[in-house]
């Protein structure tokens, strides 16, 4: 009637519960919402927007004076917080300092050291801030609230602090200073300096808030420890949490080494530290931590390091001649297994996460319906390509895995010979392909170097050579420490040998092979690259795609020793890239069955001409009667028979030729590609067993 | 590497025909070749002569195995049947039996099956016939003889051994060292 009571404009008052309840997005969102005509361009925390809101609406109504009462509570809550919503009047230190309580100054406590310097930091680093107490300043200049902050010392920038955010400030600084103080009187270990630079503005909260150690680094610089340091070091049982932050530190130093290197430290100095720091760490000994760092880059060398601590996932192979990889993953998730298929690389693997059941157990893989197998051995059965009907030859069989993934590729068509070295683990070959119903298999225990002696002419060969095992650190880590430069030199050089005769034993003029795979678990340069080198030197056989979309390509080059172009065709895979074991492949063509003879290969390196020319000349005549060489089977004790052979024909220079033998041997074994001069002789033995013909020769000539 | 001996060959044969009857004669003569048997190291391989080819080749202290092994001859000449000869005898088995889920895995461990885990039984199944053991799931766990026969199976208490245990696929992992 004459009311002027509205019921949609009810205005809520007094202390009561409802009294508090929101009155609408409009009204709620101007509190936050910075107004247009606000001077701030800055960012504002939200307390300042809340204050810059609180205070418009204040001076829209009427100036209250009973702010003092309410101000405590924010500013207890302030308190707590540490530099909290200020953001952006973060000081130069960040707020990792927190090692020390420094008191506040004011009257109420002592007043700290070094007062002047949070005065001037104080005032460098006040910065816009979004709110404050307009009303309590002009109201009293002398006031001096609990926290001892005189408002006589505001800065003279627009926006003023709350005292307590003064406060913190200078606790901050002090707090810096101390500590810059205390660090100065300790040793130089680990040594952080404290800078005072400004922070740059636009930090936001999210990092303030975050661990306080991290970012603490990011200004400082990482210097090397002293000699003293170390001597120290070595004395106590090693740190590892400093080892580690020590390790992370110097590897992103050497990202950036221009600008962060320690004056008058050289690169050396910082790659050995943290070769030294990287053994210690994970336990490695020097020689294969030296190995691997000269492969990865720094960027992955931590990574392939961390993931050899960790066991790869488990896979396993559907056997296709019993079942399909779609009923077999059916009957072990019935079975409560949780699996998933490997990829799309794969049409018979499985990964399996986790299992309720054994899974070396199960019906299914007693009956023969699946392996377990890890996922890069699957690989060079898929870059071999068996087909049906051929007749293959595994060299290095044991366990099997390779073998009867061979035969279920082949659906049990062809002839497989399979054999190992090793009589132990051909029992778990025969039990292998037993269980999985593989039945073209012949199963021999031979040294692979006898064939082709034995029996040859296969379509294709598998080689999977015995190797040092660097690819499958995660599996057996004793392989960190136990493995030293004459161990890889052995493999390699039994896997040159083995490499020889599978390519003697593979017929060339086979309708559809004429392939050979040879693939190693391990990732060193020496067992891998330079292997696959030999071979293209020493046999008429040239590098092929593996029919492998991904993994990393084999080295061209590889520090001061380069390989062949094709070496490009050949397959890395990293335990940290691809999530299985460390792996080579490389698959040969061979296009003839004829063995090369190089010029100077049997000639012993000998100085005299007379001799050269004789050879060259034993060596025409034996290539005049015709190609097709006896077989041969590398053995390195032949070298020093011919060599007998020699002395007795030259002399003298037989004599020389002898000792050097020995010396280029090792050179050779070394890096290869370096001498382009005089092939050197010794390791050439599949040649050597021509000589017998050529001394007849040289008799008649 | 030799083809048995008369002798031998009855005696395999004759084993062979108590699991499997006159069906070994598809053993012999199948489409895709003809296999023959072989004894090496007193084992008996079956392999196709394709593969027998090759094998010859290999010395006989180099040779582990070839093809499929079925068994081997005792010290006495009997000849003893060994599990990696389930595959050939599974399909052409004349009396088989089921086992129940819950008792396939004690068989797998090497014990006789017991009328209380017996799901399925061929009908006239004679006493002491061999017998291929079966899954639920028609997977073939295994041979054995008959204890009873189909009808006495019926009438016998639950705890009672319907199949002697002869062998079974857990061999391949228990008894992994003696496989070959």
């Amino acid at each position: 009637m004459g009311r002027k009571l509205d019921p949609t404009k009810k205005e809520r008052r007094g202390p009561g519960r409802k009294a508090r309840k929101q009155k609408g997005a409009e009204t709620e969102l101007a509190k936050f919402l910075p107004p247009v005509d606000d001077e701030s361009g800055k960012r504002l925390s939200s307390r300042a927007r809340k204050r810059a809101a609180k205070r418009r609406s204040e001076s829209a109504g009427a100036p209250e004076t009973k702010k003092l009462s309410p101000s405590p509570k924010p500013l207890t809550k302030d308190a707590v917080q540490p530099s909290g919503k200020k953001g952006l009047k973060a000081s130069g230190l960040k707020t990792g300092s927190q090692a020390l309580f420094v008191p506040a100054k004011g009257k109420k406590r002592p007043a700290p050291p070094h007062s002047d310097e949070e005065e001037d930091s104080e005032d460098s680093d006040s910065g816009n801030e979004g709110g404050s107490w307009p009303s309590m300043d002009s109201e009293d200049d002398d006031m001096v609230d609990d926290y001892g902050v005189a408002s006589e010392e505001e800065s003279d920038e627009d926006d003023e602090l709350l005292p307590i955010e003064k406060a913190a400030q200078k606790q901050r600084a002090q707090e810096a200073e101390t500590l810059s103080q205390w660090s100065s009187e300790d040793t130089d270990e680990e040594e952080e300096e404290v800078e005072h630079s400004p922070q740059p503005k636009f930090k936001n909260d999210d990092e303030e808030n975050e661990d306080l150690q991290i970012n603490l680094d990011k200004d400082e610089k990482f210097v090397l420890p002293s000699g003293k340091e170390i001597e120290e070091e070595s004395a106590q049982a090693p740190d590892l949490q400093s080892v580690h932050q020590r390790i992370q530190d110097i590897v992103g130093v050497l990202r950036d080494f221009g600008a962060q290197r320690e004056e008058g430290r050289s690169r050396t100095e910082y790659l050995s530290r943290l070769r030294k720091d990287l053994a210690t760490y994970y336990s490695y000994g020097d020689f294969l931590i030296g190995k691997i760092m000269d492969i990865f880059p720094l960027s992955e060398l931590v990574e392939f390091l961390e993931a050899n601590e960790v066991p790869r996932p488990i896979t396993l192979r559907t056997n296709t001649l019993k079942t399909r990889r779609r009923d077999l993953a059916q009957a072990l998730i019935n079975r409560g297994v949780n699996l998933d298929p490997l990829g799309k690389w794969s049409k018979t693997g499985l990964v399996v996460y986790d299992s309720s059941v054994p899974i070396g157990a199960t019906p299914e893989y007693l009956a023969g319906h699946y392996i377990l197998q890890g996922a890069s051995s699957m690989l060079p059965v898929i870059a071999l390509a068996p087909q049906e009907h051929e007749r293959i030859l595994d060299m290095c069989c044991a366990p099997g895995g390779k073998t009867s993934y061979i035969a279920q590729l082949m659906k049990n068509t062809g002839v497989i010979l399979a054999n190992d070295a090793n009589a132990d683990r051909l029992k778990s070959v025969v039990g292998n392909l037993h269980r999985l119903g593989v039945t073209n298999t012949i199963i021999s225990h031979d040294d692979g170097r006898h064939f082709p002696k034995v029996v040859g002419g296969f379509d294709r060969v598998l080689l999977d050579a015995p190797c040092s095992g660097t690819g499958i650190i995660s599996k057996d880590p004793s392989v960190k420490t136990n493995k030293d430069d004459k161990d890889i030199k052995r493999c390699a050089h039994i896997q040159k040998e083995l490499l020889l005769s599978a390519i003697d034993s593979v017929n060339a003029a086979s309708k559809t092979g004429g392939y050979i795979v040879y693939c190693t678990c391990s990732i060193t340069v020496e067992e891998n690259e330079c292997v696959v080198e030999y071979a293209l030197k020493k046999r008429n056989v040239r590098l092929v795609p593996t029919g492998l979309d991904f993994g990393q390509e084999g080295f061209t080059h590889f520090r001061e020793r380069r390989f062949h172009p094709t070496l490009r065709s050949t397959r890395r895979f990293y335990p940290h890239t691809h999530n299985m074991d460390g792996f080579f492949i490389a698959k040969f063509k061979k296009f003839s069955n004829a063995i090369p003879q190089s010029k100077t290969s049997d000639a012993v390196a000998n100085p005299t001409d007379s001799t050269d020319s004789r050879l060259t000349n034993g060596l025409s005549a034996t290539k005049a009667q015709g190609v097709p060489q006896p077989k041969v089977s590398p053995k390195l004790h032949k070298t020093k028979k011919v060599g007998k052979a020699k002395v007795q024909q030259l002399g003298a220079a037989g004599i020389k030729a002898q000792q050097q033998p020995t010396k280029k041997k090792t050179l050779f074994q070394n890096g290869k590609s370096v001498h382009k001069g005089p092939r050197t002789p010794t390791a050439r033995t599949p040649s050597s067993s021509h000589r017998p013909p050529r001394k007849k020769q040289k008799a008649q000539s | 590497m030799r083809p048995l001996t008369e002798e031998e060959t009855s005696t395999l044969f004759q084993k062979l025909s108590k699991y499997i009857g006159e069906n070994i004669q598809l053993l012999v003569d199948r489409p895709d070749g003809t296999y023959c048997f072989r004894l090496h190291k007193d084992r008996v391989y079956y392999v196709s002569e394709k593969i027998l080819k090759l094998a010859v080749n290999i010395s006989r202290e180099n040779l582990v195995s070839l093809g499929t092994c079925f068994g081997k001859f005792t010290k006495t000449q009997k000849f003893r049947l060994h599990i990696t000869a389930l595959d050939y005898l599974a399909p052409y088995a004349k009396h088989k039996v089921w086992v129940k889920p819950g008792a396939e895995q004690s068989f797998l461990y090497g014990n006789h099956v017991l009328k209380s885990g017996l799901g399925r039984i061929t009908e006239n199944t004679n006493q002491y016939q061999g017998l291929v053991v079966y899954s639920m799931a028609d997977v073939p766990l295994g041979f054995g003889v008959a204890a009873k026969s189909t009808q006495d199976c019926r009438k016998v208490d639950p705890m009672a051994i319907v199949v002697f245990h002869q062998g079974d696929i857990g061999e391949y992992v228990r008894h992994e060292d003696t496989l070959i």
